[in-house]
């Protein structure tokens, strides 16, 4: 419970720092209605020629935009600005004062920077998934629906549990934040149903990068393509990822020594 | 001209070696060059698979060759000024290239040179795996052929000149971030890396024939598809020389105007 009263504490610094500028708001308005923009153009040029992509429908397709958007969203506002401050913060050894909090640090890290203007991509990506399921018809029941946020829970926990490894590298290579845009590369490719791709690089996004889960599989499960098995998986990768991150984050941890000091 | 010759060459021997050190980073970057048009390569094979096996006059084959060839041609002419010139500025570190007695744009264009002559055989290599998965149909005529070198060169310039002159938008507004992704935006979709020209809507081909962006990737890619007559190959190349000289006028207004309201932050 005091995690949630800390995660609320750092928002509130977050929200309070941000709006002293708020044509920010504005910029950031702007830049995701681009890109949903572009994603749309690309959807309507792909569909005036073809009904159906891979056996996805333009509406289902539109679906997938949405929680491209809403997953992107909040790798952005939660799990990306604490990385990457993360990964600064071991190469100029002010990781330091994180370490002498009275709080488990991979936690204080993880969540002490917010990016609060990405909650604009994630508000985009609601009305588009929203308004894509209305197309669809209502054929989504309470039981898909609650699918959908275990696989988007579990999908977050693998991302999380990704960055989170890759960004440990930092204390055994000190410039790893390259590594971050191999991740943003992959996570274009997310924007279009995985199983168009052939399978190497559907392999790659799914176990290399894990763009299939986070994208990928909660829009299967929104349009009916998701069996139980694979949601069981889902769910039983995140929980071994999780594990696995926390102990190779311990022994990182454990080869720190401060750059400052 | 005898001493700009040796600027270069001096250029290019320093940030050559420059270069070679950050060989990781350039792969890393090189990721996005080759993920994006490999998207849209697969995405519009599947469209020709199910449309019949073609979609306008773009067989299967035809799209792998069009976006192998697209992926080269926007490795060689892109440029990442637009980011480095708002680093620039917000630092101040300009003013050391304003002492010098040559205008910036020379080690610039040394700077992009020699980067490509680092990545340019991986990224060949990638281009020669994809061929063998996608078995492209490529046959080009020679004249095509001939024609294509001065077109990817006059690519490079109208590109580089264009968004050099862009990213002087930095003199003025802090917020560029806006700007250079509406650019990237409009780069997209006009100069043919959703998909080949003739195959977009009606208004959108209308301002690919008014605006620069098919100049820079889209024209030498067709040209040696073979999708061009020679009337058109020629008439093509005339609309990049054409760009090239509005892109020197542009970028001498620009920069003048730009450096007169430098104030050179954190010098």
């Amino acid at each position: 419970m005091s995690y949630l009263r800390l995660l609320a504490a750092f928002f509130r610094v977050s929200l309070r720092g941000e709006l002293a500028y708020r044509v920010n708001f504005f910029v950031q308005l702007f830049q995701s209605a681009l890109d949903l923009g572009m994603s749309l153009g690309g959807l309507a040029v792909v569909f005036s020629f073809t009904d159906t992509l891979g056996g996805w429908r333009p509406d289902e397709v539109l679906a997938l935009v949405g929680v491209y958007f809403l997953v992107g969203g909040i790798i952005g506002l939660m799990i990306q600005p604490g990385m990457e401050e993360f990964i600064e913060s071991v190469r100029d050894g002010t990781l330091d004062f994180t370490l002498t909090k009275p709080e488990d640090a991979q936690l204080l890290v993880t969540i002490r920077r917010v990016d609060i203007w990405k909650l604009i991509d994630i508000l985009m990506g609601v009305i588009v998934l929203g308004a894509a399921l209305a197309r669809l018809g209502g054929s989504i029941g309470l039981g898909e629906a609650a699918v959908f946020i275990l696989m988007l829970v579990a999908g977050g926990f693998i991302i999380y549990s990704f960055w989170l490894i890759l960004a440990t590298l930092s204390f055994w290579f000190v410039r790893v934040e390259n590594i971050l845009v191999i991740f943003q590369s992959m996570y274009e490719a997310g924007r279009w149903p995985i199983s168009l791709y052939p399978g190497w690089l559907r392999y790659g996004l799914t176990f290399v990068v894990p763009v299939a889960f986070a994208v990928t599989l909660p829009a299967e499960a929104l349009t009916s393509r998701l069996s139980g098995w694979t949601l069981l998986g889902a769910v039983a990768l995140a929980a071994v990822l999780l594990v696995i991150s926390r102990g190779f984050w311990r022994l990182g941890l454990r080869r720190y020594s401060g750059a400052s000091a | 001209m005898k001493g700009l010759a040796e600027l270069y060459i001096q250029q290019f021997r320093t940030t050559l070696a420059m270069m070679l050190q950050y060989r990781a980073s350039l792969l890393i970057w090189m990721i996005g060059h080759v993920l994006e048009p490999l998207v849209y390569l697969i995405v519009w094979s599947v469209v020709a698979g199910t449309g019949g096996g073609s979609v306008g006059d773009y067989a299967k084959r035809d799209f792998a060759a069009y976006f192998i060839v697209l992926m080269l041609v926007n490795h060689v002419t892109y440029t990442w000024i637009m980011y480095e010139f708002e680093y620039r500025i917000r630092h101040g570190s300009l003013s050391f290239a304003l002492l010098r007695p040559v205008h910036p744009i020379h080690s610039d264009i040394a700077d992009n040179v020699s980067s490509k002559v680092i990545t340019l055989p991986f990224m060949v290599a990638v281009a020669g795996v994809l061929a063998l998965v996608f078995r492209p149909a490529l046959s080009p005529e020679p004249w095509a052929i001939g024609l294509f070198v001065p077109a990817l060169l006059l690519a490079f310039l109208v590109r580089f000149l264009l968004e050099w002159t862009l990213a002087q938008a930095a003199f003025w507004t802090t917020r560029v971030s806006a700007i250079n992704q509406t650019y990237f935006v409009l780069l997209l979709f006009l100069s043919g890396q959703i998909a080949p020209i003739t195959l977009m809507p009606h208004p959108v081909r209308v301002l690919a024939q008014i605006l620069p962006f098919r100049a820079m990737v889209g024209f030498p890619v067709e040209l040696l598809l073979g999708r061009l007559t020679l009337s058109e190959a020629l008439t093509g190349l005339g609309i990049q020389a054409a760009w090239v000289i509005i892109g020197l006028v542009l970028l001498r207004v620009a920069w003048r105007a730009g450096v007169r309201v430098y104030t050179a932050v954190g010098a």
